[in-house]
């Protein structure tokens, strides 16, 4: 009961969250990563995209910093560009598929008569392996970026439907929602203003994970060649070329895939981090 | 039907059910509740918990809905109206929560929280509102810098003006108080109990107060009604029902009241025995079953209401008021 009325957690929210070490060097590592690619277009030591043919897989070295591949492109200028790519499908998906969860969240939690039919969606969606109902979605619509965000969001709405599901059952049942009611708040208004602010703390815990899994999937599939079209730089199409040259040049999938892994443990750290700081009760639970 | 303490009805509350479907079984929360609350006074349900006093609270307001019965509010059936009609219907209407902790909303702040029902109604523009919040904080005893603040940062009892004040910004002309001082320590509680008695004074408040304390009640009220197990068992005016208790409920829970002198000569009446399940009411009188004068024949029909008084009823099948 209490719980909800502990001081709102913004105050000592960022002491408490870098208060862990793992926590800050995560969150350093990956604004790093993040700045360094925004950045491509000025930092960006050659054009992701210009091929050599007397480069070709070139050791890392003064000239290429990370080598070049079997074009002779610059493995480090593609790793920023790539990571754009990388990066921007996993922040889009953690944004697009906590909005469509939100909404059907809020919606099967609220509306008993549509709870029913819309947790066995949920339940549904969900009993598919991720990368599978991916790649079904992705072929449906076609591989671009955008098309690549769409298909993941359905895949990972999901998660945060659940969630918000649950915690709105929760919230729902407390005095001030019946005093909103009481008041004459109409309902849409007692779900954005009233319950929503109360649940973002899950929200955005499982947006985090969002975020790390739909990087890794985006890799997944770009590295089956159904993701985003390859003339595109991802880490996940720069693991693929490079799978090729495994026995010559080691290191043309040994950044992008250090480039995925770095990204993808922070993100998961700073999930953690998150879920410890934001919601003590989530921490046992996920 | 018993007739009431004087004045016409704002509120006629009539054959009042609510029953809630468990997996367990159905629960009978509240069974043919009906009384009426007079324009300007202020009536207390009291009984135990599991009682049915809160779910009777909120089904009078429809909060929740009725199994079956009415709610007349000032003339009209508010289970006749639509959810826009009651939408509108609030605003003459209005609770105070148990809880000052979960009553208000933790992630806005004291201004929005005051504003809201004013909000919800399209009431003013948002700078009226905000001098009509200041005005309501004032009134309730607290600064109008308040609203600035978040609920967290307050105290019980300042929290339970928060509260109050929230519900008196769409000057309601009917407020139910739910256990509205049990929360707090008792000196904040006769604060916040005069803070009642003063508003229903300036702004003549009808009052449904619904407590398990009969000492803050008979303070506080002009009308009792003792509920047990989701049945009336007595109603009437404070001071008969509480000189001359005619239900032999009403008479324990009247000589568990602490008297403040100790060496005062008691009578205490222990019941036996717990509140029975709501799942499963005793058939006929609900309290039989923990009666000190019940006898097989009380099982056979639920009593009714037998005349003690001027708009004093009893619900006991043994009462008799030539005793």
């Amino acid at each position: 009961m209490s719980r909800t009325s502990s001081a709102p957690i913004e105050a000592r929210f960022l002491e408490l969250l870098f208060s862990r070490r793992a926590v800050l060097l995560a969150t350093i590592v990956l604004s790093a990563v993040a700045l360094l690619c925004v950045c491509a277009p000025w930092v960006a030591p050659d054009d992701p995209v210009r091929m050599s043919v007397r480069a070709r897989l070139t050791e890392p070295g003064m000239t290429y910093w990370l080598g070049a591949d079997a074009f002779g492109r610059d493995v480090a200028s593609r790793l920023l560009y790539a990571g754009r790519v990388s990066l921007g499908v996993g922040l889009g998906v953690a944004a697009f598929s906590s909005l469509v969860g939100i909404v059907i969240g809020l919606c099967a939690g609220f509306f008993q008569r549509l709870d029913g039919p819309l947790s066995r969606l949920v339940d549904a969606m969900m009993a598919f392996p991720d990368i599978l109902l991916a790649i079904a979605l992705v072929s449906i619509l076609g591989g671009s970026a955008v098309n690549v965000i769409i298909a993941l969001s359905i895949v990972y709405a999901p998660r945060i439907a659940r969630i918000v599901r649950a915690s709105t059952l929760v919230i729902r049942e407390l005095p001030f929602v019946e005093a909103a009611t009481a008041l004459g708040v109409s309902t849409p208004s007692v779900m954005v203003r009233h319950v929503l602010p109360n649940i973002t703390s899950p929200i955005i815990v499982q947006a985090t994970f969002i975020f790390a899994y739909a990087m890794l999937a985006e890799a997944g599939l770009s590295f089956l060649g159904v993701g985003i079209d390859p003339s595109t730089p991802t880490w996940g199409t720069m693991v693929n070329e490079g799978r090729q040259y495994l026995d010559q040049a080691l290191f043309l999938i040994l950044f992008p895939g250090l480039a995925i892994s770095v990204s993808v443990l922070a993100l998961q750290l700073i999930g953690d981090g998150l879920r410890d700081a934001l919601d003590p009760r989530l921490a046992k639970d996920l | 039907m018993a007739e009431t303490v004087a004045g016409d009805a704002l509120v006629q509350i009539r054959n009042l059910s609510k029953r809630f479907h468990t997996p367990r079984g159905t629960v009978h929360a509240v069974s043919d509740v009906s009384f009426d609350i007079p324009r300007g006074s202020i009536t207390g349900l009291v009984g135990e918990s599991g009682s049915g006093k809160t779910t009777l609270g909120r089904t009078l307001l429809r909060l929740i809905e009725p199994s079956e019965g009415q709610t007349i509010f000032d003339g009209a059936d508010l289970n006749m109206l639509d959810s826009n009609a009651l939408r509108t219907a609030r605003r003459r209407m209005q609770i105070i929560f148990q809880d000052p902790v979960s009553s208000l909303n933790p992630r806005l702040k004291v201004g929005p929280i005051v504003a809201e029902g004013l909000r919800a109604h399209g009431i003013g523009t948002s700078a009226e509102r905000k001098e009509r919040v200041a005005g309501l904080l004032e009134e309730v005893g607290l600064s109008p810098d308040a609203m600035l603040r978040f609920p967290h940062e307050f105290s019980g009892g300042q929290r339970q003006r928060i509260g109050i004040a929230r519900a008196l910004a769409l000057e309601p002309e009917f407020v139910v108080a739910d256990e509205s001082v049990s929360a707090l320590d008792v000196s904040i509680q006769a604060q916040v109990l005069n803070l009642l008695l003063e508003l229903r004074e300036r702004r003549n408040l009808t009052m449904l107060f619904i407590a398990h304390d009969l000492s803050v009640v008979e303070y506080l009220c002009d009308q009792i009604v003792v509920m047990y197990l989701g049945r009336i068992a007595e109603i009437g005016p404070a001071r008969p029902l509480y000189s001359d208790p005619g239900h032999p409920y009403t008479q324990a829970l009247l000589s568990a009241v602490p008297v403040p002198d100790p060496a005062a000569a008691r009578d205490r009446i222990i019941l036996t025995g717990d509140i029975p399940s709501p799942l499963e009411p005793p058939a006929g009188c609900v309290f039989r079953t923990r009666c000190p004068l019940g006898d097989g024949r009380c099982a056979a029909e639920v009593p009714a209401p037998r005349r003690a008084g001027e708009a004093h009823h009893v619900y006991c099948r043994k009462f008799d008021a030539n005793d």
